[in-house]
């Protein structure tokens, strides 16, 4: 197949990239912009983490040393609203605009020059939202989650801008993802039917649904606490018959399909990589699928098991609790098919691998403590304390984070053409592993002895556990670094990488030349 | 792969007893002090010894293939990858699990939502960053504040045991008696919550939400503030005193009698006028306690959050304004409405230390009679 | 799926050249956003800068919307577009809409929850009996609520007059647009101009009246955005789709101008597809409005 493009029309045509800043401003390329998207998340987890290491500092010993108490909540604020959109989904977002196309052989992304927008106003939407912390009276200081009527009448003057860069958050994801999904839906190569589309492809056409779905609500969640702060409104305020309960029933509307948004693709990467490097198909490839769409159906049904606490009629409490153990279930199958997918295979550990089987088992712990937090009644004594903090941390970073990281140096080769330093990433590996371990483990015994969340300051039993905390999070953070350091290694130079670097692994991607040429599959692929 | 199984359950088996080790060391939940704490307690262990079965079976299983399957040793992979028995065996046998957990977790829950019959019934109302107090049937009420001094969070002074959980007066309870919680806010939303009556239900503005306990043991116990209710979220603890009902009894006549002769009080001194001296010394005091949490000790507030006091046209300019803010607070803004706070007396010396602080001198005094007057002529 | 380019024929998929339009687009809305915020917040205030960057903002759209749509048509009209270049507008577009349903779903959550349960509770319904005996004694529940909790008083909107002639105006609206369309698809040019004319014509009307109801509102009622849930709910749901309808009403104008001059074919016209979509939507949305914003 060609994988360079033809000529589409009279005016010259050049086929490789343009030079410049020209190149990356005006780009409508798949990987250019998967590049974009990648290089921005991971300088804003770098941000986000910093942030994160402000936090640790402070709550490594009692008493209040370096910040005051206004501004951590503000850092535990920011930090989560930057990890979350800022992090993770473009991260996403950027292996989908990378991987998508190369997987089911198609030229581009459906609506390339939207793509090119949807990255664009990324990087302005966070520059508000820093700038807004420089502002009197600082950023956002309510926790990403915003509840009224905190975020409303008691919020800082600078919230407006909190809930505009929220809005282009939203555009950008909404756009990103219904340009996923055209792609998927229309852009397949001939032959590609959908039983035989990468889990990749499927988990992120199912999270794109999710995206489409929930994000506009996240924007009418914010307009109404514009509205409610500056317009005289009473959504969320009793005295005009409103309920500021209500606030938190349109948010984790939003914010629970948003959680699996985050995870469902690191299912696909997680389900790419170790078929590949057990030299086995993978297990239950249909259940898989149906897996996937199960949880997305029920994450629409489980949102109040954020609010147990707040005095919801028993028959909602039961039913929320219910539907949310529910989602054990198909989770169970997928991590059930990954453990099986690697019976008996012959396996190899090189890094994406080793990533990739941390996250089936430190995700599923995370998923066990989730499990726990869904028993109402024992979410009493959970909730809002450090032992939230330490579930979603193993799934957000053991879970989705490590997955990222497993992807980059899955397809690394695919995109630099060259191999990236093994020994260096090894040590990445062992570094954060460790390291994460001691950062998050012990934050279950803070929560389970007590210790609320969003706190600058705590009682003295348990200073000893957060500075172990602290200890593990400066070194996690350092870690990082290390894969800074390799992957800019690695896209300078190093050892030539073949078209499929990997034994075992499958797929159109690795049928084109590494590093893969600009334009991919201009004429598209037969598939057998 | 069902033989490795068997294998490991019988090694967690072995393991289960250390699991309970580790479970009574106070890393653990609190077992607490009533029945349904209790009953949480038992439904946290089974759900997380069940969760630390199922674990030790996946990862086994996943541990066994990487040392036993490894390519190094030369094994040739199989090349299975379906099997509809399999993948139904293990979608259902989580589900009945799961319906095993439901059931008890149901019967507790519905346990814990019962709140008819209390003995006793609490009003519990949060703002920022204190609680306030009112047993309904005996109209008793007051604000419980933190006790820890300033200097010891700023690093001032040594750390006393119970660092910030601390309360100048805290809520008494009688045992072996259904105590009613009516949970209500006067701002955000805050959560009282005291692990040892497993008890945590958010204090929502302008609704009530109900929960109730009944405590087996007297003695202490100490909760924090669990939702994010702004700058002082970590400095709003819970102090709770269960004693025995007789000595409950006891304890809130004599608080009655004590509130009578304080208003008592009040009354007299409307007619005597207190002295610059006086004024200045207690409106420090209260000033420190009520006010500088926002508006700082040094009068200058929080840029852009809170207003500063210092040479501010409210506390330098028309003293009926100034009196009237106080006492009232001021609508749509964290500033509060102390007139049920603080005595005529506190707030008389606190309007005058804020007039006369930071260099506001206006030399102006007010009265408790004065302060008084503000409140009658509102009504 | 892709077809086979044959010699001479356009590729299977055109995938554009760089574009400046998008990073434009970007600019563009970071201005709107910084000037919307700061016009927000500078409204208590007598700073007014905001609003200058928030109208630049807005003009440097106009432009951005100009340039990029002004490829595209060049680019259609040019034929390098295949079929599938059309599905994924056509797919696209639907998506959109779909956000924009949810967009309009959270309001109407709003609208429900406050009826069914928020209000009911205030009231002392459901586990709230403390809630009305101890905080609200003197609230009942009702909906419309024209007497709040803090007992702002308002009077409700009825649904006969101008909310009912405004139905009768946007329905007839979709059947116009509707005859348009037969009409592009049969090349009979008058009919799909004077029906285009029309709908265009019949939005603006209802615009007209939807203006005339807020200044009743307003004046003779006292039914305001900050009169509680009920207004709330009310300006909030109407309003957007006000806006809506502003932009449906502009869309169909553009299409008018550009079929006036010749643009569309029977074969080829996913613009005025995609602008008539966009008008039924906004119509079915007003629909649901009508019964759960007026006559319920
Ligand atoms: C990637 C993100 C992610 C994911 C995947 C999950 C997954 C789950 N989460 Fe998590 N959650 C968050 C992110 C996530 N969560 C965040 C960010 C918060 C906090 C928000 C905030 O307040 O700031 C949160 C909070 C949160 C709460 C609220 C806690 C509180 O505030 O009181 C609850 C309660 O039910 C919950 C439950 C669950 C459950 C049941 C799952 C399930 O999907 C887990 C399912 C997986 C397994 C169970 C493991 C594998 C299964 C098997 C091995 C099969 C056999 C197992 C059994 C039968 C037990 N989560
Ligand atoms: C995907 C999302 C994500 C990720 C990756 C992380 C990563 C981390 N989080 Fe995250 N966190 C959230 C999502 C996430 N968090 C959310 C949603 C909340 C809730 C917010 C709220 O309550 O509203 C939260 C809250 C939260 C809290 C609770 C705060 C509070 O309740 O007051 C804490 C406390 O320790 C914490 C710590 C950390 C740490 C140490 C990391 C580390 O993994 C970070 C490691 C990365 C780096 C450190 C950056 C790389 C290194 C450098 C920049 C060099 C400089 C480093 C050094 C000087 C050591 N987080
Ligand atoms: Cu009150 Cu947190
Ligand atoms: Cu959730």
């Amino acid at each position: 197949m060609s994988s360079v493009a033809e000529p589409v029309d009279g005016h010259e045509h050049h086929h490789g990239p343009a030079t410049g800043l020209k190149r990356w401003l005006f780009t409508t390329n798949h990987k250019d912009i998967g590049s974009l998207y990648l290089w921005f998340s991971f300088a804003m987890f770098l941000v986000g983490g910093a942030m994160a290491m402000v936090i640790r500092a402070e709550l490594f010993q009692p008493g209040l040393q370096l910040v005051d108490p206004n501004f951590f909540n503000q850092m535990t604020t920011v930090h989560g609203l930057i990890m979350v959109f800022g992090a993770v989904m473009p991260a996403f977002t950027g292996l989908a605009n990378w991987m998508i196309p190369m997987m089911i052989g198609a030229p581009d992304m459906a609506l390339p020059r939207m793509n090119n927008w949807s990255f664009w106003i990324l990087p302005f939407a966070f520059s508000m939202l820093l700038f807004s912390l420089f502002t009197e009276g600082g950023g956002p200081n309510f926790g990403w989650t915003f509840y009224a009527p905190l975020s409303t009448t008691y919020s800082p003057e600078s919230t407006a801008l909190f809930v505009f860069a929220v809005h282009i958050m939203g555009i950008s994801s909404i756009m990103g993802a219904i340009n996923v999904v055209v792609t998927i839906v229309n852009m397949r190569a001939p032959g590609m039917t959908w039983m035989k589309l990468p889990l990749f492809v499927w988990t992120w056409l199912i999270t794109a649904f999710l995206l489409i779905a929930v994000m506009p609500v996240l924007a009418g969640a914010v307009t109404m606490v514009l509205t409610d702060k500056y317009f005289g409104t009473s959504f969320f305020d009793a005295a005009g018959g409103g309920d500021p309960v209500m606030f938190q029933h349109i948010f984790w509307f939003f914010g629970h399909p948003e959680v699996y948004i985050m995870i469902l693709p690191a299912f696909g990467v997680v389900s790419a990589i170790i078929p590949a490097f057990s030299r086995k198909p993978l297990f239950g490839y249909a259940s898989m699928v149906y897996a996937t769409a199960s949880i997305a159906i029920l994450s629409f049904l489980v949102w109040a098991h954020h609010m147990f606490t707040t005095g919801m009629p028993l028959f909602g409490q039961l039913f929320f609790m219910y539907c949310t153990m529910l989602i054990a279930v198909p989770t169970g199958v997928k991590v059930f098919n990954w453990v099986a997918t690697m019976w008996r295979g012959a396996l190899t550990f090189e890094v994406p691998m080793l990533f990739a089987v941390a996250f089936v088992i430190l995700f599923t712990i995370g998923g066990f403590s989730g499990l726990m937090l869904a028993i109402t009644p024992v979410d009493f004594q959970y909730h809002d304390t450090y032992f939230v903090v330490a579930h979603f941390h193993y799934v957000l970073v053991t879970g989705a984070v490590f997955s990222i990281m497993a992807a980059v140096y899955y397809w690394l080769p695919k995109w630099t053409g060259h191999m990236y330093d093994e020994g260096l990433g090894k040590m990445h590996f062992w570094c954060s592993l460790i390291s994460v371990n001691v950062l998050f483990f012990p934050m279950h015994f803070l929560g389970l002895a007590g210790m609320p969340r969003r706190i600058p300051d705590y009682a003295l039993q348990f200073a000893d556990i957060n500075q172990i905390v602290s200890i593990g999070g400066f070194a996690f953070g350092l870690s990082q670094l290390i894969f800074l350091w390799l992957v800019i290694k690695c896209v300078r130079g190093g050892e030539a990488a073949a078209a499929k670097p990997w034994e075992g692994s499958e797929g159109l991607e690795w049928t084109v030349p590494s590093p893969a040429p600009y334009h991919t599959f201009t004429t598209p692929p037969e598939v057998k | 792969m069902l033989r490795t199984a068997t294998r490991l359950t019988a090694g967690v088996g072995a393991l289960l007893p250390l699991i309970t080790a580790a479970a009574e060391t106070p890393l653990n939940m609190t077992k607490g002090v009533t029945a349904v704490s209790q009953d949480v307690y038992q439904l946290h262990m089974t759900i997380f010894y069940i969760c630390c079965v199922i674990g030790l079976i996946v990862f086994g299983v996943m541990f066994w293939s990487i040392i036993h399957h490894r390519k190094s040793k030369g094994v040739k992979p199989a090349q299975f990858h379906e099997s509809t028995k399999v993948e139904i065996f293990w979608t259902a046998v989580p589900l009945l699990i799961l319906i095993g957990m439901a059931i008890p977790a149901t019967q507790v829950l519905m346990n814990m939502d019962d709140t008819s019959e209390a003995d006793v019934t609490v009003l519990v109302t949060g703002s920022q960053w204190k609680w306030h107090y009112k047993y309904i049937d005996d109209d008793v009420e007051y604000y419980s504040l933190l006790a820890t001094p300033r200097a010891e969070i700023e690093n001032k002074l040594a750390k006393t045991d119970n660092y910030l959980l601390e309360v100048d007066r805290p809520l008494v309870l009688p045992i072996g008696k259904k105590v009613r919680f009516l949970m209500t806010s006067d701002d955000v939303i805050h959560s009282w919550w005291v692990p040892e009556f497993a008890v945590k239900k958010d204090a929502n503005p302008g609704f009530i939400n109900e929960a109730w306990t009944r405590i087996d043991e007297p003695g202490t116990y100490r909760g924090q503030c669990a939702e994010l209710c702004g700058k002082d979220h970590g400095f709003m603890p819970i102090v709770v005193i269960a004693k025995p009902d007789t000595e409950y009894r006891a304890w809130l006549t004599n608080l009655k009698a004590e509130q009578a002769q304080a208003k008592a009080e009040e009354q007299k001194l409307l007619a005597m006028s207190m002295s610059m001296e006086e004024l200045m010394a207690e409106g420090e005091k209260v000033y420190l306690a009520a006010c500088a949490a926002c508006h700082q000790p040094n009068g200058e507030g929080l840029k852009g959050v809170f207003p500063g006091l210092k040479g501010s046209p409210l506390t330098i300019g028309d003293i009926n304004g100034h009196i009237d803010i106080v006492i009232h607070g001021k609508k749509g803004t964290a500033m509060q409405a102390f007139d049920k706070q603080l005595s005529l007396r506190e707030l008389a010396a606190v309007i005058t230390y804020e007039r006369n602080a930071w260099g506001n001198d206006t030399g102006q005094m007010v009265q408790p009679k004065d302060v008084d007057a503000r409140i009658k002529s509102a009504i | 799926m892709a077809t086979e380019p044959l010699p001479g024929q356009t590729p299977a998929y055109y995938v554009p050249e760089q574009s400046p339009w998008p990073i434009v687009g970007a600019i563009a809305l970071c201005l709107i956003a910084v000037g919307a915020g700061y016009t927000v917040q500078q409204m208590s205030g007598d700073a007014t800068w905001g609003k200058w960057i928030l109208f630049a903002g807005l003009v440097m759209l106009v432009v951005m919307l100009f340039g990029w749509f002004g490829n595209v048509i060049h680019e259609s009209m040019s034929g390098f577009y295949s079929d599938q270049m059309d599905r994924s507008f056509r797919q696209g577009m639907s998506w959109f809409i779909f956000s924009e349903v949810m967009f309009f779903a959270a309001f109407f959550g709003a609208l429900f929850y406050a009826r069914i349960f928020a209000v009911p509770w205030l009231g002392g319904s459901s586990n709230n009996a403390m809630t009305a005996a101890i905080l609200w004694p003197e609230f009942t529940s009702q909906w419309p609520l024209i007497k709040t909790p803090d007992g702002t008083e308002t009077q409700a909107m009825g649904w006969q007059g101008l909310p009912l002639y405004n139905t009768i105006i946007l329905l007839t609206s979709s059947v116009t647009l509707h005859f348009a369309h037969v009409g592009l698809e049969q090349n009979k040019r008058k009919q799909l101009i004077s029906m285009l004319s029309l709908t265009v014509l019949l939005g603006v009307i209802f615009l007209f009246l939807q203006v005339e109801e807020y200044i009743h509102a307003y004046q003779e009622m006292g039914l305001t955005l900050d009169a509680g849930i009920y207004g709330n709910t009310f300006f909030l749901l109407t309003g957007f789709h006000g806006m809506h309808v502003t932009l449906g009403t502009l869309i169909l104008f553009i299409l008018l101008l550009r079929i006036i001059k010749g643009h569309f074919s029977a074969e080829q016209h996913f613009g005025f597809q995609a602008g008539a979509w966009y008008w039924h939507f906004v119509d079915v949305v007003w629909l649901c409005l009508f019964v759960f914003v007026y006559i319920i």
